[in-house]
């Protein structure tokens, strides 16, 4: 079993505009890929139990084999920078994809 | 036409700054235009509805000197997107105020300057409003409402190329744009110049962020751009840097909800059929971008208005006791200011506790709600004026530092403190109130053009 991290030659999220959030996964190699992609762990049920979200706060789940990578799209819980927010730019919202173990 | 259109794109904000030797890099290998883009909404609504910048005035200034010097000297146009960070008229005003004192220092004349402004008069959004053509942007934006909107500082709208191309066509040699969608300044360039625009634009999404698209990767560099009829390629200017298919693909799908659909005013993108290929010194080559104009042209509404006033403190917290315990205490705390200040409304504030090293960063998303062996922890007070919050927040500090809780041992403080005063007044906090698309006849009509030498 590997950790994603260890598969993954990016794995980062940022905002996209300031209502939602993008976590991406890019790999640098089409096998590494392939594999994350065919086990078929990355979908909307394992992303809402890392995140404690709803389905219905997914925007999208999309796998894009000519740029080797995932999108996760998902709606904040508040707005970019008014108060309650706790990441103005989205940037470390990324850590709890690293531990997903692909077989 | 020419073979081929190329774009230097100094840094990712204008005011980042990028090295000298990089932007002269570029220089040498004969950019025809030079295209920067200075806003974001990443920082907050703040900005927006504050009307302030991004970078600092000086920071602006030095970087400005040197792209309107290169330009001029050159006889190339420079293009600046979304000027001052959020692109309204205030923040257009910044950056030409800036720009006058250049050019009268460096006696840079005569020098054609188009000004394209970007501020959106409420009253036509009102009237868009009544016929329902303004749609919240997401699941989670709200409706629009009047009283939102009157609330709102001023709105900006994210322009597309088309008033772009108005300027070049009548040969402005600098274009300062208010907010615009980031990739519009570097597409309007290559279409301009009579090339596809699918991949213009694709281009300018490459570039809009300087050498962030390279390994490594970072917005305080210099990037060129070479427009071709079929394709496009990207490389840094700086040898230190190179540009890869994956930093390139990665890049593609920066901030972007989707990785190859992007919508852009009165266009959508399409990149999933999209190459990419090295092709040696650090350049990367594009082809297949395909761009279709959307059968109405919507443009992206975006404002910010003042909804709060923050006084927050910054502590630490060692003891193990005090830890195991903190969200508990927490909470007691905050019910024991409550009751000190009964004449303050409850509804009308709120006070927040964010665990540094626990999960201050996510929230209530973290799936390792676990603390070490010491705690930072950040409260504040949101209220409807300063003076509340900060005489809530140093009531919830001093209630906080001695709270006796059940089973404690250090009976002379729980908080450590960095920094004597403890208590900063933040002052007022905005939220993004618009953001919203609108739909427009054509993407020039709201956007009017100013000429001046």
């Amino acid at each position: 079993m590997d950790r994603l991290v260890d598969l993954a030659k990016v794995l980062r999220s940022k905002n996209s505009g300031p209502f939602e959030i993008t976590l991406d996964i890019l790999f640098d190699d089409p096998e590494k890929y392939r594999k994350v992609v065919e086990c078929g762990i990355i979908n909307v049920q394992t992303i809402c139990q890392l995140y404690h979200l709803k389905p219905e706060d997914i925007c999208n789940i999309v796998f894009y084999q000519k740029g080797l990578g995932i999108k996760i799209t998902y709606n904040r819980s508040v707005s970019s920078g008014t108060l309650r927010d706790r990441d103005v730019y989205g940037a470390q919202q990324h850590a709890p994809l690293m531990d997903i173990l692909i077989p | 036409m020419k073979k081929c259109i190329k774009i230097l794109s100094p840094c990712g904000i204008l005011g980042y700054g990028f090295p000298l030797e990089s932007f002269v890099n570029g220089l040498k290998d004969k950019p025809d235009a030079i295209v920067v883009d200075a806003g974001s909404t990443d920082a907050g609504p703040h900005k927006l509805g504050a009307n302030t910048a991004i970078v600092s005035r000086q920071a602006c200034k030095k970087d400005l000197e040197y792209l309107i010097a290169a330009g001029f000297e050159n006889h190339i146009p420079v293009i600046i997107g979304s000027a001052g960070g959020s692109g309204g008229k205030a923040h257009v005003e910044w950056t030409l105020s800036i720009i006058d004192e250049i050019i009268s220092e460096r006696t840079i004349h005569p020098l054609k300057q188009a000004i394209i402004w970007s501020d959106i008069p409420k009253d036509v959004i009102y009237e868009e409003m009544k016929q329902g053509k303004v749609i919240p942007l997401g699941d989670t934006v709200p409706m629009l409402t009047e009283e939102i909107l009157e609330d709102t500082t001023g709105v900006v709208a994210q322009m597309g190329i088309e008033p772009i191309l108005e300027a070049l066509e009548e040969g402005a040699q600098l274009i300062v744009c208010g907010r615009a969608y980031d990739p519009s300044p570097f597409a309007a360039v290559g279409i301009h110049n009579g090339f596809d625009e699918g991949l213009a634009y694709h281009m300018g999404k490459i570039l809009e962020c300087g050498a962030l698209c390279c390994d490594p990767g970072t917005t305080k560099d210099c990037m060129m751009g070479v427009l071709y009829e079929d394709c496009f390629e990207v490389y840094p200017t700086n040898p230190q840097r190179k540009c890869t298919t994956v930093s390139v693909a990665a890049h593609t799908f920066y901030e972007k909800d989707h990785p190859y659909i992007l919508r852009g005013p009165g266009i959508v993108l399409n990149l999933e059929d999209c190459e990419f290929s090295e092709i040696g010194n650090g350049r990367v080559r594009v082809k297949g971008s395909k761009m279709i104009r959307t059968p109405i042209y919507e443009i992206k509404l975006e404002g910010a208005r003042k909804v709060a006033y923050r006084t927050f403190v910054i502590a630490g917290i060692r003891d193990p006791l005090l830890i195991e315990k903190v969200e508990e205490v927490e909470e007691l705390v905050k019910s024991s200011v409550m009751n000190q200040y009964p004449e303050i409304p409850r509804e009308s504030y709120e006070i927040n506790f964010y665990n540094y090293g626990k999960n201050g960063v996510m929230g209530n998303l973290e799936p390792n709600n676990v603390a070490g062996h010491e705690l930072g922890v950040m409260f504040e007070v949101i209220a409807k004026t300063q003076s509340e919050a900060s005489a809530l927040c140093s009531s919830v500090r001093s209630t906080f530092m001695h709270y006796g809780y059940q089973g404690r041992k250090s009976t002379a403080g729980n908080l450590a403190f960095p920094f004597a005063p403890s208590d900063v007044e933040f002052g007022a906090v905005y939220e993004f109130s618009v953001y919203h698309l609108m739909e427009t006849p054509n993407g020039k009509m709201l956007f009017p053009i100013e000429f001046r030498t």
